[in-house]
């Protein structure tokens, strides 16, 4: 069983197609690279996935439930595609950091804001139900031991958010730099946070749009390196990179894309070392692996 | 009539232009935002209005928007103004949160879109995206050009004086003729040089303390 499968992903900007109808497969624990030339599609089809664009057409199914059909699904509420969009997460060519929090916050910030929502929510309804029993005897017992739970029950979770931080920043190796802002960060250290950030939130597929193109060679290695740790069998990823040497040994399959199809896919050694297309191996040509 | 009696003259107009300074703030700063959000609406006619307000009150000077606010309710509606003080207030408030608005837009206008979209892919609703993420992002930014504004504010409440409002420069033009002299319009001077460098060093602090990060 496939956890997540894309049905004929159409994509088009006011009459410019850039997806032209992708379909793929992945499944638990898979790495899928997505390799092509710059204009070919690859980000927009990430953004397709992540919700930051609406597809002009097409199905995604997790776990083999269909959960967007963007045909039916036009007028989605902001909510529901809130909740659609947590089964993805996505690290940004460009970090996205939030340069006023600093690191433990730039990871605990979503979390704890969930936490908040969902206590707050949670106190509305035992104060609904206290109103509701108001002349009842002892409901201010009830009430009142509910809400000492409730503040309990916060405090435990916002604990557990930290905690887990902690053990995400040291597996990305940031431990030491806590209390930090993202501008005292080296570029690979933005990035190492950005990942811990994603990771946070606990997403069923992790994607990355070129993680490493906005870092020079030396940065790049301990990014990649940092990726290549996570792989696991729990752990899903889509990675569009232009490091074609990291998508060989890594990736468990590969998608070479070309204006907006995809040209090419495959395990990593039947796309780069026997390609059937031309323009697969003229574009492999070019790179330098 | 001694220094003592023209300084006492002079702090009670002076008063007054701290009131019109600080009743103005309250009210244009958060009506600014709400501006700011009209004029950045995805519906049009909203977003038209809101620019048409902005553009008809930046385009006209301050003065003929305070002789308005006071005499049009009287002389169209026959529902005159009963105070003064209320009139150049909404006046100010107005003029006010126009500027204040086109420097929001700004600020926020100039927030990378990856912010939000960082926002987004955590799973942040746009309010918390706003408040939890672009909004201190926002207030370092503006803050330059809003101390701009507000120490303009201060002097410009010197055009009070056009509907008989008694504050700082109406005062000391009070003093001059009562005393034939031009010296209490310097002194009223002194009070204006004396709160804008209070207004100066506050601002340069909150930008030292929104200097904590960088970008």
């Amino acid at each position: 069983m496939a956890l997540l499968k894309v049905k004929n992903m159409r994509k088009d900007f006011d009459g410019l197609e850039v997806l032209k109808g992708i379909d793929f497969e992945l499944n638990k624990g898979e790495v899928l690279a997505i390799i092509g030339a710059s204009g070919s599609g690859k980000t927009t089809l990430l953004r397709c996935l992540n919700f930051l664009e609406t597809p002009t057409s097409g199905e995604i199914y997790i776990d083999d439930k269909l959960i967007y059909d963007a045909q039916k699904d036009i007028d989605l509420s902001d909510a529901q595609l809130r909740e659609k969009r947590l089964n993805f997460g996505l690290v940004f060519q460009q970090f996205n950091l939030f340069p006023q929090y600093n690191v433990l916050s730039n990871i605990t910030l979503a979390p704890s804001l969930y936490i908040k929502a969902d206590i707050k929510r949670k106190k509305k309804e035992a104060n609904l139900e206290y109103i509701k029993n108001l002349f009842k005897p002892g409901a201010r017992k009830i009430f009142l031991q509910k809400r000492s739970d409730l503040r309990q029950q916060a405090n435990s979770m916002h604990e557990d958010i930290e905690k887990l931080a902690m053990k995400l920043l040291k597996r990305v190796g940031l431990l030491d730099k806590v209390k930090s802002y993202p501008c005292e960060l080296s570029g690979g250290q933005c990035q190492r946070l950005a990942i811990a950030r994603a990771l946070a939130l606990n997403p069923k597929i992790l994607c990355f749009d070129e993680p490493t193109s906005a870092l020079d060679p030396e940065l790049t290695g301990e990014v990649l390196k940092v990726i290549k740790s996570l792989k696991s069998k729990d752990s899903t990823m889509i990675i569009v990179t232009h490091e074609m040497e990291f998508a060989r040994k890594v990736a468990d399959k590969v998608i070479y894309m070309a204006d907006g199809v995809i040209e090419e896919m495959g395990t990593p050694s039947e796309v780069f070392g026997n390609s059937k297309s031309q323009k697969t191996r003229a574009f492999l040509q070019k790179e330098p692996i | 009539m001694d220094f003592g009696q023209i300084m006492l003259s002079l702090a009670q107009g002076f008063a007054t232009t701290c009131l019109l300074f600080i009743l103005t703030l309250i009210m244009s700063l958060p009506l600014g935002l709400i501006i700011a959000f009209c004029s950045m609406s995805k519906i049009k006619p909203i977003r038209w209005l809101s620019r048409t307000i902005v553009w008809i009150v930046r385009g006209s000077p301050l003065m003929l928007q305070i002789i308005i606010v006071f005499y049009v309710p009287g002389l169209v509606f026959n529902y005159p103004m009963e105070s003064r003080m209320f009139a150049v207030t909404v006046a100010f408030v107005i003029n006010y949160a126009c500027y204040f608005s086109e420097i929001y837009r700004g600020g926020i206008e100039s927030i990378p879109k990856g912010q939000y979209e960082a926002g987004k892919v955590l799973g942040m609703t746009s309010t918390q995206i706003f408040f939890k993420v672009v909004l201190l992002q926002v207030i370092k930014r503006i803050m330059p050009p809003v101390s701009n504004e507000v120490i303009t504010l201060v002097k410009d409440t010197s055009l009070a004086r056009i509907i008989s409002v008694g504050e700082l420069i109406k005062s000391s033009q009070d003093m001059m003729k009562a005393t034939a002299s031009i010296l209490p319009l310097f002194y009223s001077g002194i009070f204006y040089l004396a709160f804008n460098g209070i207004l100066t060093l506050l601002f340069n602090y909150i930008e030292k303390k929104l200097n904590y990060y960088q970008g």
